[in-house]
């Protein structure tokens, strides 16, 4: 089966520094992947390359997704990685905080409720016919809100409806029209995976999602991301330091050290890896 | 008992800095001095009390912050006239009747001061789509307004062009400019946008002012068409109550428009990027397009905000589009509070009614206005009414 994600030789530099050194990873479908390593190897870094906050300075991230296409992501702008099918979440959670907790999860539905999102998101036109929808749908949508039409307000209620559903998915319907800055800590890190599961992707890219959770919180993850994986058939990569969390639950597990994988394997193989031992725990001067 | 103390702390020491000046007066001529005591006991008993008032308001708003973490806040006037049903569908009612029948009962001067009133509540309501929406500073929003009056100002002079053609198309026009300052600015933020939107603004008055076989310069455009109605001849009365009730049609109208923004898929766009560039941009809002239509439409109020200005002073030159103009729309939207409907109607007509109704206080404008800023800052940093999120039901 061909990955969903597939890395190759990806190099990031900035000036002088090579945050990242011809990296190769691959996530199939249906998989959880970790991708751990101390910090400042380059973790984050990698997940900016593939979601568009940067274009790396070589190499290519492909996707190839569960509906056929296959496209490379590097230089698109990060709305149009969104667009194709990969969404992801914060280290430092990133929340509109001034807006609902539904409102939240509706941004994340902006990309599939605009008119003409089948023509905007459609890889197969061409970037003109794309760009020019995209202007044409932006002018009527504006007439659209201004008449306030019947079209225009079930979109809205669609919008409505579909991120409620996806709140109840994480167990945050109760809190749908409070603030999100009132939420606590940990609903806040849900919430940002239920903003990212809006906008329907087939891979989630996941920033740390347990940092700074308690062990119960901890635990309750854990069973959000499996069941996300298993019910929404969702793919997920995920960045993390909680060592029991990358080990219960992911398949398959990269280890990355000053910008270059230095291993990947199961979570059985990880653990006695040598090079993975050493990256962490620094060498041991006898031996 | 602590607070009055400081307060009195305070009392002494400035009846101590201002002795000299306040209370010895020499008189060079006949060479004596002047003690006037009675300036220092007025200074005393006045900063003890502006001192100790000070002190309460802020213990009041401590008290306040508190009771909203703890969920029991309750809400502020303005904010509950804006939220409640009960009081907001009468209160609507009653400003609606009372904004209705204004030309009946007042005379000429208080009809065109609230025809003013309602030009401001246009262009307040234009800008806080660009500040308080989308939360781009834009410091040269001026240059919009000129651009619909102007565009009015010379359609009519030349081509002798009617009131309501060039209003859509001056709407059109100001988009089309909006888009044209958009552009450039994309990738900037905060103080690096507004200094480039502050030159803007400069630019479009500067070409106004030195293009005279354009705009005629300096000495502006006179004798410009007041809006015709179906060709029927009106008095000067008639002509400023009609002005009244279109400018009234046009408020409404922006009313509902920005409104039913506000709570659209394009105005959480706005917000969303207000409050995170990034993340907004990952969970795929495109920038580019959201930023230039928050320009664009921002822009297409305030064009036609001037189509209405020039039609109804029928007079237009350079200086009524100086930087001192998108200072006063910018503060009527932070004082009346950033992205709230009711707090920009209710700052436009503070902002442009008290200095009108109190003009023996003209000297002192500036410094009201100033020390009303710091104020709000201080006191109620959102506005008079905090922009509230729609709330939405969901059927199951």
């Amino acid at each position: 089966m061909k990955p969903i994600l597939d890395v190759k030789n990806l190099t990031m530099d900035f000036g002088g520094l090579r945050a990242l050194d011809s990296l190769d990873i691959d996530v199939r479908p249906g998989e959880i992947a970790a991708l751990i390593g101390p910090n400042g190897a380059g973790k984050t870094t990698f997940f900016n390359c593939v979601t568009g906050m940067y274009n790396p300075t070589q190499g290519d991230v492909l996707v190839n997704s569960p509906s056929g296409y296959s496209t490379r992501l590097n230089g698109l702008k990060p709305n149009k990685v969104t667009e194709r099918g990969l969404a992801r979440t914060f280290q430092n959670i990133r929340l509109f905080q001034n807006m609902t907790v539904l409102e939240n999860v509706m941004i994340g539905r902006h990309c599939h409720s605009g008119a003409g999102h089948e023509i905007i998101m459609d890889p197969d036109n061409s970037p003109v016919k794309r760009m020019a929808a995209s202007a044409f749908f932006g002018g009527m949508e504006i007439a659209a809100t201004l008449l306030k039409g019947k079209r225009f307000k079930e979109r809205e209620q669609e919008t409505v409806q579909y991120s409620y559903k996806v709140l109840e998915k994480v167990g945050l319907e109760k809190f749908a029209n409070n603030f999100a800055k009132n939420l606590p800590y940990g609903l806040q890190r849900r919430l940002e995976i239920a903003r990212a599961m809006a906008t329907e992707p087939f891979l989630l890219l996941l920033d740390e999602p347990a940092a700074g959770m308690n062990p119960q919180e901890t635990k309750e993850l854990d069973d959000l991301i499996q069941r996300i994986r298993d019910k929404e058939g969702i793919s997920i990569l995920l960045i993390e330091h909680d060592m029991r969390l990358v080990m219960s639950i992911s398949q398959r597990i990269f280890v990355m050290d000053y910008g270059k994988k230095i291993a990947q394997g199961t979570p059985g193989e990880i653990r006695t890896n040598d090079a993975v031992i050493k990256a962490y725990l620094g060498e041991d001067i006898d031996a | 008992m602590g607070e009055i103390l400081k307060s009195l702390k305070a009392a002494i020491w400035f009846m101590f800095l201002t002795f000299p000046i306040m209370v010895i007066k020499v008189n060079p001529i006949e060479d004596t001095v002047v003690w006037r005591w009675m300036n220092m006991a007025y200074i005393g008993v006045g900063v003890f009390f502006l001192s100790f008032l000070w002190r309460f308001m802020l213990a009041r708003r401590n008290q306040g912050k508190k009771a909203e973490e703890s969920g029991k806040a309750r809400m502020p006037i303005g904010q509950r006239i804006a939220e409640e049903p009960k009081i907001k569908y009468p209160a609507i009612a009653l400003v609606g009747a009372f904004a209705l029948t204004i030309p009946f009962w007042a005379d000429m001067y208080n009809t065109n001061i609230m025809t003013n009133v309602l030009i401001y509540v246009m262009l307040g309501l234009g800008l806080n789509i660009v500040v308080g929406l989308a939360g781009l500073l834009d410091l040269g929003y001026v240059a919009f307004y000129a651009v619909g009056a102007y565009s009015y100002a010379l359609l009519n002079h030349h081509f002798g062009a009617n009131f309501w053609v060039v209003l859509p198309m001056a709407g059109f026009l100001g988009a089309a400019f909006g888009v044209a300052l958009g552009f450039p600015v994309l990738r900037l933020r905060g103080d690096y946008l507004a200094i480039v939107t502050l030159g803007f603004g400069e630019i479009i008055r500067l070409v106004l002012e030195n293009w005279n076989e354009f705009s005629m310069g300096p000495s502006g455009i006179a004798n410009i068409d007041r809006p015709p109605f179906f060709g029927i001849k009106m008095d000067l009365f008639q002509k400023t109550d009609f002005m009244y009730y279109v400018v009234l049609a046009l408020a409404i109208l922006t009313i509902i428009a920005v409104t039913r923004l506000k709570n659209s898929r394009i105005g959480r766009a706005w917000i969303a990027l207000r409050e995170d560039e990034i993340a907004c941009q990952a969970m795929g809002v495109d920038r580019t397009k959201t930023k230039l239509m928050a320009f664009a439409l921002g822009a297409t109020w305030a064009s036609m905000a001037g189509v209405v200005f020039a039609a109804k002073s029928t007079f237009i030159n350079p200086p009524s589009f100086s930087f001192w103009e998108s200072v006063l729309i910018l503060v009527i939207v932070v004082m009346g509070g950033m992205g709230s409907v009711v707090g920009v109607i209710l700052g436009a007509s503070i902002i442009v009614l008290l200095p009108e109704y109190f003009r023996e206080f003209s000297e002192y404008r500036m410094i009201l206005f100033g020390g009303a800023m710091v104020l709000m800052m201080v006191f109620r940093p959102t506005g008079i009414v905090t922009a509230m999120r729609q709330k939405y039901t969901i059927h199951k």
